[in-house]
């Protein structure tokens, strides 16, 4: 692989963004057949240095060779058009028309009348995906199939267009253990072909499985390549974060004993979406809610926070049965949800930092009693310092933060409000890892001044580091509560999850 | 589509059962001769509606196109010169919206809502009157008959509103532009990162509505042998109607020219069924097409529901 020479080499790409220097003398190369992983954390300059790739930016200095000739760029369709295509991480098709369409859509055969050969659209779109090892009917509309099968329609189109390289921009974000090996394996095919893949992830696991070969940013400069096989992972963190990151230890070193029940579910239930459930949840304490895409953990969260309605049991918090009909009825007893959709649920880009704090305090009080700006500031500066929201300024808009600056803002919208128990659905999706330590600090000592606090997210090690206590869930069923003490790891709580309610 | 064309099938049945001498092959074609002009102009629509769009401006280009032709013709034009011309400016119009939708990022609805007060406005600057169309070619078009087989008959009006369906279902269909139309109704975003002429696709639907609305407009010229500005007041939402009957979303991305000529046909039995009925008054046509548009807009709505 060494003895290849590379298809695509940037070198000395700078680019400058008002306000800031996005990528500072970087190179980049890729060979033929091979993985590359581009790392780094959040505003890094990874986005950066694939958008200039695929002519979405121009680049201020620097040129880009792609086997050996020159070439700038005018956009994403020239750089497809020369071998280079992009799949992102929201799936850009157009699930109303059909698999066949989706991959040929703006090229399709035509006879020479320009009418357009659905016949051959088929068979060579069947003829792709038997590559990708995907058997689906590709005449059905796009919209049938899951998400994860979408994304392969999405490689396919990429692929077809002859391409030399393949950018997969976070593309396993959304899926699933198993999605995930079948899109490894196509990734593995493709490999095989020759192609090259630029691929970036979030998930270090999937990055030591897949890759062979990895380039590190940090704040726009490069770090270093290096050959996946030679890079521990405790080395490559400290790579991307710049400073050693002291071992993420389990958070909770002893069990505590937690009496005072602040909300209880009982035999709550919302028919098509969760089995009823019983669910205890104590002031103080970190539950954690484990279990597959799917499997009701956002569910349990919107019917606590009153955003859906329940069909069955009742909800009592200090005791005491409430009806949380509305999502403002929740808030009126100090509950708050951080919803896993920041950017749809959550924030509002085109509102400043400041705006964004005070939002959910400001919808408290009513709009009849506008918060004084001098109050909006203090508490903006104090949770800015509290949360070390980067940067520091309270009047950047918020679209103009990376992914796990915005998580810390609107976890701080929530915190102003001082809640009982704070509901967060996947805080940490999707951001780098020194913000995700510091999201999972900041839970612990919440937790720790009294604050109960309901977790759910994907990552099994997370759960297992924060919480006291693990609920798992399966097929839109509570399957198991489980005390998180040393007996509880990773395996036996995959094992609850895939098998059955006993823990090995 | 099955449920318009299974209630076009059921009101026929009903209405022959109904009322003497309705069950018959030139009823149907009645109904083509009357609307010929409407299916024109809601074929163009069905472009638009594809995309995600809405043209509000094609009855005031039909009244337009009547009152251009009547006013040249008493000038003295030529017939071929005036429908050539007259065509020329439903493209005009139509390109225009288009890309004043496009490259200013506006609201299809506003700016074909001002493309609907700018045409109806430019015929009252013709005349405030209806003129009559004496020309021989135009006349002939209205009268002629055309003979098919076992006494049934159509006007060429209907045959021209035949060729506009078959070509538009071939384009759609068969050609690169007509995916074009549904990806882009499916999602813009994803259709321009697909690298698909987005504006180009844009632009061309509103361009194809006003040739249709201004071919619409010739159309009713032959049918009412005048041009007047009070002409196809409202027939914007009467296509509206048609093309949503039709199955097609309102949203974009999902429907099918037979569907819009099936939901012509509809509204068309609608009228024909209430002058058979004789004691009811013709504005109870609009009631029912009221209450059908709600019902099919809610049954839209339910199945994609349930398809989510």
């Amino acid at each position: 692989m060494t003895a290849s020479t590379p298809v695509l080499t940037m070198t000395g790409i700078s680019k400058q963004f008002p306000g800031v220097k996005a990528l500072d003398g970087v190179d980049f190369r890729l060979l033929p057949g091979e993985v590359h992983a581009l790392m780094g954390e959040n505003g890094a300059g990874k986005s950066t240095l694939i958008k200039v790739l695929t002519g979405v930016h121009d680049i201020d200095e620097g040129r880009i060779e792609l086997d050996g000739a020159r070439v700038a760029f005018t956009g994403p369709l020239a750089a497809q058009q020369a071998g280079i295509s992009t799949v992102y991480q929201e799936v850009n098709l157009c699930t109303n028309l059909s698999v066949a369409e989706n991959i040929f859509i703006g090229r399709e055969p035509r006879d020479r009348w320009g009418r357009i050969r659905w016949k051959e659209v088929r068979r060579r779109a069947a003829g792709i995906l038997a590559r990708l090892d995907l058997d689906i009917d590709v005449t059905a509309s796009l919209s049938a199939y899951s998400l994860a099968v979408q994304q392969l329609v999405a490689i396919a189109r990429a692929i077809d267009v002859q391409a030399k390289v393949l950018i997969l921009d976070e593309p396993t974000s959304s899926l699933d253990a198993g999605e995930v090996q079948q899109l490894f394996r196509v990734m593995r095919r493709l490999k095989d072909d020759g192609i090259a893949i630029l691929f970036v992830s979030h998930f270090l696991d999937q990055i030591y499985e897949i890759s062979d070969r990895m380039t590190i940013l940090r704040n726009g400069r490069l770090v270093g390549e290096y050959l996946t096989k030679e890079l521990p992972q405790v080395e490559l963190v400290a790579k991307m974060i710049g400073q050693e990151l002291a071992e993420l230890e389990r958070l909770h070193g002893t069990a505590k004993v937690f009496d005072r029940p602040l909300v209880e579910a009982r035999e709550l239930g919302r028919a098509g979406a969760i089995e009823p459930f019983t669910l205890t949840i104590h002031e103080g304490e970190v539950v954690g809610l484990a279990g597959l895409l799917g499997s009701g953990r956002t569910e349990i969260a919107r019917l606590l926070f009153g955003a859906d309605h329940a069909s069955t049991g009742e909800i009592a918090i200090g005791g005491t049965p409430q009806p949380l009909r509305t999502p403002r009825a929740a808030m009126s007893h100090k509950i708050a949800f951080c919803s896993e959709n920041r950017r749809s649920e959550g924030l509002i880009p085109d509102l400043t930092v400041r705006e964004n704090l005070v939002l959910a305090l400001q919808a408290a009080r009513g709009w009849t009693r506008p918060l004084p700006r001098s109050r909006q500031d203090e508490l903006v500066s104090r949770y800015v310092a509290a949360l070390n929201i980067r940067p520091a300024d309270p009047d950047q808009l918020i679209r103009n933060l990376s992914g796990g600056n915005q998580q810390k803002v609107l976890l701080a919208r929530w915190l102003i409000l001082e809640p009982r128990l704070l509901i967060l659905d996947e805080p940490t999706r999707g951001i780098d890892v020194g913000a995700k330590a510091e999201i999972q600090r900041l839970v612990a000592e919440l937790s720790g001044g009294g604050m109960a606090v309901l977790f759910i997210s994907a990552e099994l090690e997370e759960v297992l580091r924060l919480s006291h206590r693990v609920a798992v869930l399966r097929d839109r069923r509570l399957v198991a509560e489980l005390d998180n003490d040393d007996r509880l790891t990773t395996e036996s709580l995959m094992e609850t999850i895939a098998g059955g309610g006993h823990p090995a | 589509m099955l449920v318009t064309a299974g209630l076009f099938a059921a009101m026929f049945v009903a209405g022959g059962v109904r009322y003497e001498g309705f069950a018959t092959g030139q009823i149907v074609l009645n109904v083509f001769i009357d609307n010929g002009f409407l299916l024109v102009v809601a074929v163009g629509l069905t472009f638009v509606i594809l995309t995600g769009g809405i043209d509000l401006s094609v009855g005031a280009v039909v009244a337009l196109s009547t009152m251009v032709s009547a006013s040249l013709l008493q000038a003295g034009w030529p017939w071929w010169a005036v429908i050539a011309l007259v065509l020329a400016m439903g493209v005009v119009l139509g390109g225009g919206m288009g890309a004043i939708i496009h490259f200013f990022g506006i609201q299809p609805f506003i700016v074909t809502l001002a493309g609907m007060f700018l045409a109806r406005g430019l015929c009252y600057t013709i005349g405030t009157d209806s003129i009559p169309i004496t020309d021989p070619a135009f006349t002939a078009f209205a009268q002629t008959r055309i003979d098919l087989f076992a006494d049934l008959w159509i006007s060429p009006s209907v045959l021209i509103a035949v060729a506009v369906v078959l070509v538009a279902a071939y384009v759609l269909h068969y050609t690169r532009f007509g995916r074009a139309v549904y990806a882009t109704g499916g999602s813009e975003q994803s259709a321009l990162l697909m690298g698909l002429p987005v504006a180009r696709t844009k632009i061309t639907v509103y361009t194809v509505s006003g040739l249709c609305s201004a071919l619409g407009g010739v159309l009713l010229a032959f049918y009412m042998l005048s041009g007047y500005g009070l002409h196809a007041v409202g027939m914007e939402l009467d296509a509206i109607a048609a093309v949503v009957i039709g199955g097609t979303l309102l949203t974009g991305g999902s429907g099918y020219l037979l569907g819009t000529v099936l939901g012509v046909l509809v509204l068309g039995l609608i009228q024909t069924v209430i002058s058979f009925e004789g004691t009811l008054s013709s504005w109870w046509t609009k009631i029912f097409i009221g209450a059908l548009l709600l019902v099919f807009i809610l049954l839209q709505r339910l199945m994609s529901r349930r398809g989510a």
